[in-house]
């Protein structure tokens, strides 16, 4: 390996059920951290940071979201872009009502809003599983997207189609540049990312993992079956709450249904499949992948074929995006997480082949 | 609204629900090629979408370069369009078969479904690319309009096309029933979908009945997509029109014909009668979300359908 | 073996339990007492219903007649959680373990009716949690020590012989601290050694923690070696009952698994 793991022996149980068990790990991800926190802040253009770096942040959440309710606990939802929707209009109510709320308490109420929605369509994984489980959310998107749009009460009653937020502020400052969008949501995701981890680590976890592998099983060891998909659901439409929540304040701009159709839905659920289910760390891959992938797509055709007009591009990109897709699902079900897995495991044996 | 007598109603009553049980049986044509790939060789096609879309695209693009080509139009040449298109769905059939499903046969349905939807997202660039993103009509020749002689009569307001749409499609599901049940290839794909090894051993050549079933599955796509794009024009939402079909066939079971067209029929009636009758208190386009609701209650009580067979798990 | 061993009131009863999954009649009428710190071994050719009727004691399955009395108190509505919690663990004839989590993580599992902290401290991690989370795998880690199982503690179980799976499926049966172990051929597909072993692991819970064991096996020699009684089924009905010299010379035992001679 690359460096040295052989040495580090644990002397008690937490040292062993650290989350980063090799130091190294802790120091890589930890420097990573800071210098995502405090050098890009200063050295990355501001396209990068809202075009890219931003709703990658927000896609992880997003992302992180559908892995506990699909990765860990196995139950398949469609009803993600929906969830965000709530959230996102949670926060856009809130903030209307009471302009003086600060992010985050603004962000917290979208998520335990959208939690509480979700666990209302959780309802039904208690006698419908897997595929048909998906439709039933597929239905909870549905009359989501229909309860925003045809109730006024949800954009204030405004006669024009598009609805501004009013400013997000923290501590009386405004978020509004990309810098401070950019630092505001990554430390939000270091913060969900840690929940997260020890959620998966800790007895629900466990319990979400056992219903994913074998719910009969987990029934007759003495899980409760219902309570814990529902706090699944709790805890994912949460994270997809906020992302919503945070993707309408510092990425679109406005306040709208139609920004979460069911093709955001399938998009978050690729993030989910492609960076590999059941992982934290998939769910930061499987989220940059998706948002790198059209911006490759796009400076390779401008190289390959310059005058490419836009409507061509963008159906390159559908196609290529399709493809990969289906290439990645038939080579590697397992995701990037998977990958990066083997690779490790090959560099812990190099030069050796197994 | 002025007082009503009861006979009024009762009219209004039934033109909403032939109305709902026509594009109901829309709704099983689409449904019903995925019934047949299901049943011959046990693969999930979601992609039933993306083959509507497809075939429809073809279609159309051949009806329209014959115009601008030649002055060749009427019947003959449509059905010579019809005869390239199939031939077109069936190649385009075998090779989603054995590039995309085949290798994934064993996953999870999870794991099908995401390729099949990526399999969409393909087809969208693809057909976008070569065809453009405008609508193309699709003239057929029957009128969308309400049939003249029945809404003078009894001022039911139901179109020549929605009946005749409905009479192709019964059409075509009584000879597909037929077929399954008279003739030799249909008792093959019978014993296909049930024992695959089994069939083997009797001599069934697998390959022939697969290419078979995806052949029959395209045409009745062709048929789905060209009914559909005659009434809302060729675009690529008609891909979207698959997750329709996904209540049809939780509350029609997954492996049944008469499911299929059962099912159908449920959701468009139902659909049609809950959005005249309870638009007026919730607001208008109840029918995006009533199906799924539907087929959830349906879930509810019965998780395996009309028509599919009851799930006992083994421990 | 039962000389000498003392056992407590009937804890677990099953009454005239008729089980159909349609035309099928997996139990028919059958009644089993079972009492506290005893060994009750239900032995019968295959099909005979054995694995039917410890389904129905989980509360797996709902029998159309009948009635399962735990502690004297007729089970209202089987909820397999719930009866769990009373203290009836369970192992499977096709072990059922949780093929995406390590052994550890597997045994960890069941603990789980013991946890006390809400999923907010579980979030956080630290105070409460984290010392209720070590106590649990100090616990567990016993039972690794017990089962002689360290060396595969992190592996994922699907990796894992059948030997070993069984014994981790044992393993996280075990870590509930139950009341009553109910064991579903937990001796199959073993070599001589891993049966020895087995037998050694269950006599031992049997004697130092006191807990009741109902086990199917089809292995007559460890039957008759561990057991303290034994009920034979066969097409679904109880054909003996009793201890397993008694019951090795009943008639109709002899005849259900040799037959009788023409």
């Amino acid at each position: 390996m690359i460096y040295r793991e052989a040495g580090q022996f644990k002397a008690s149980y937490h040292a062993d059920q650290a989350i980063f068990t090799i130091r190294q790990d802790l120091w890589f991800i930890g420097g990573l951290s800071l210098l995502a926190l405090f050098v890009v802040p200063l050295l990355a253009s501001e396209y990068l940071l809202q075009s890219v770096l931003l709703p990658f942040l927000l896609y992880t959440i997003a992302a992180m979201g559908l892995n506990i309710l699909l990765g860990y606990c196995g139950q398949l939802s469609l009803g993600t872009a929906g969830f965000m929707a709530v959230g996102a209009f949670t926060a856009y109510k809130f903030a209307t009502a009471f302009p003086i709320l600060p992010a985050p308490i603004l962000f917290i109420l979208a998520g335990l809003v959208a939690a509480a929605v979700g666990v209302l369509f959780g309802l039904p994984s208690l006698r419908i599983k897997g595929f048909y489980l998906a439709v039933t959310t597929l239905g909870a998107h549905f009359l989501i997207e229909w309860v925003l749009t045809h109730f006024g009460w949800f954009k204030n009653y405004s006669a024009s189609g598009v609805i501004t937020p009013p400013p997000i502020t923290l501590l009386g400052f405004p978020i509004d540049s990309p810098v401070a969008k950019y630092v505001f949501t990554l430390v939000v995701v270091i913060i969900l990312a840690l929940l997260m981890k020890n959620l998966v680590r800790s007895a629900i976890g466990r319990a979400w993992c056992a219903v994913r592998d074998m719910d009969v099983a987990a029934e007759v060891i003495g899980i409760r079956l219902l309570r814990t998909k529902l706090i699944a659901f709790a805890v994912s439409s949460f994270y997809c709450g906020v992302a919503g929540a945070m993707y309408v304040n510092f990425y679109l701009g406005t306040v709208e249904p139609q920004a979460f159709t069911i093709n955001l839905a399938f998009l978050v659920l690729f993030m989910v499949i492609i960076g590999g289910l059941g992982s934290v760390l998939g769910s930061f891959l499987g989220a940059g992948f998706i948002v790198v992938l059209p911006i490759l797509i796009s400076n390779i055709l401008s190289i390959v074929v310059p005058d490419a007009p836009g409507a061509v591009v963008s159906n390159v990109e559908l196609i290529v995006f399709g493809c990969l897709i289906i290439f990645f699902l038939i080579v590697e079900p397992a995701g990037l997480a998977r990958l990066w897995a083997i690779a490790k495991e090959k560099l812990r044996m190099w030069p050796f082949p197994y | 609204m002025p007082e009503m007598s009861f006979a009024m109603e009762l009219l209004l009553f039934l033109e909403v629900l032939i109305n709902g049980l026509l594009s109901g049986i829309m709704y099983s044509l689409v449904a019903l090629g995925f019934v047949l790939i299901f049943k011959a060789s046990g693969i999930f096609n979601f992609a039933q979408g993306a083959f509507v879309l497809f075939a429809a695209l073809t279609f159309v693009s051949f009806l329209e370069a014959a115009i601008m080509g030649a002055e060749n139009s009427g019947l003959l040449y449509f059905v010579a369009c019809l005869m390239l298109t199939l031939v077109v769905m069936a190649v385009y059939g075998v090779a989603v078969e054995r590039i995309v499903l085949r290798p994934l046969v064993n996953q999870p349905l999870i794991i099908l479904f995401m390729a099949t939807i990526g399999l969409n997202f393909f087809t969208e660039g693809f057909a976008q690319l070569i065809w453009g993103t405008e609508v193309h009509r699709l003239d057929l020749g029957i009128p969308d309009e309400p049939m003249g002689w029945l809404l003078d009569k009894t001022d039911m307001y139901i179109t020549a096309f929605d009946v005749a749409a409905a009479a192709i499609a019964a059409g075509l599901v009584l000879s597909l029933s037929l077929f399954f049940s008279k003739t030799r290839t249909g008792r093959a794909l019978r014993a296909v979908s049930d024992d695959h090894q089994a069939a083997m051993s009797v001599g069934i050549p697998l390959q022939h009945i697969w290419a078979i079933t995806w052949g029959v599955a395209g045409a009745i796509g062709l048929i789905a997509g060209i009914l559909w794009g005659a009434k809302l024009g060729v675009h690529f939402s008609l891909a979207l029109l698959a997750l329709k079909a996904l209540p049809v066939l939780i509350i029609g079971g997954f492996d049944s014909i008469a499911g299929a067209i059962v099912g159908g029929l449920i959701i468009g009636a139902s659909e049609k009668l809950a959005e005249f009758y309870l638009s007026g208190i919730v607001g208008g386009a109840l029918e995006n979300w009533f199906p799924y609701i539907l087929a959830t209650l349906f879930l509810l009580v019965r998780p395996q359908g009309l028509f599919g067979e009851k799930i006992i798990e083994r421990v | 073996m039962s000389q000498g061993r003392k056992f407590g009131e009937v804890i677990l009863s099953a009454r005239e339990i008729t089980l159909s999954f349609g035309a099928v009649q997996a139990l028919i009428d059958v009644s089993v007492d079972v009492r506290e710190h005893e060994i009750l071994a239900i032995i019968g050719p295959n099909g005979a219903g054995k694995t039917s009727l410890l389904n129905c004691i989980n509360g797996v399955y709902h029998p159309q007649q009948g009635a399962i009395l735990f502690e004297g108190v007729p089970r209202l509505n089987a909820d397999p959680a719930k009866i769990a919690r009373q203290g009836i663990a369970r192992t499977f004839q096709n072990v059922a373990l949780f093929k995406g989590m390590s052994t550890l993580d597997n045994i960890m599992t069941g603990r789980n009716t013991k946890i006390r902290s809400n999923i907010f401290w579980q979030a956080l991690y630290v105070g409460s949690y984290l010392k209720e989370e070590l106590e649990h795998r100090r616990a567990v880690e016993e039972i690794i020590d017990f089962l002689e199982i360290q060396a595969i503690r992190k592996t994922p179980v699907g990796r894992l012989p059948y030997g070993m799976q069984k014994r981790v499926e044992l393993g996280r049966a075990l870590a509930a601290q139950p009341r009553i172990l109910v064991l579903d051929e937990p001796m199959a597909g073993m070599n001589v050694e891993e049966k020895e072993d087995m037998s050694r692991f269950i006599l031992d819970v049997n004697d130092e923690f006191g807990t009741t064991i109902v086990l199917i096996e089809h292995d007559m020699g460890v039957v008759m070696d561990i057991s303290d009684r034994v009920v034979v089924l066969d097409y679904g009905r109880k054909i003996a009952d009793g201890t397993p010299d008694e019951v090795r010379a009943e008639p109709a035992v002899i005849e259900a698994y040799l037959g009788v001679s023409a």
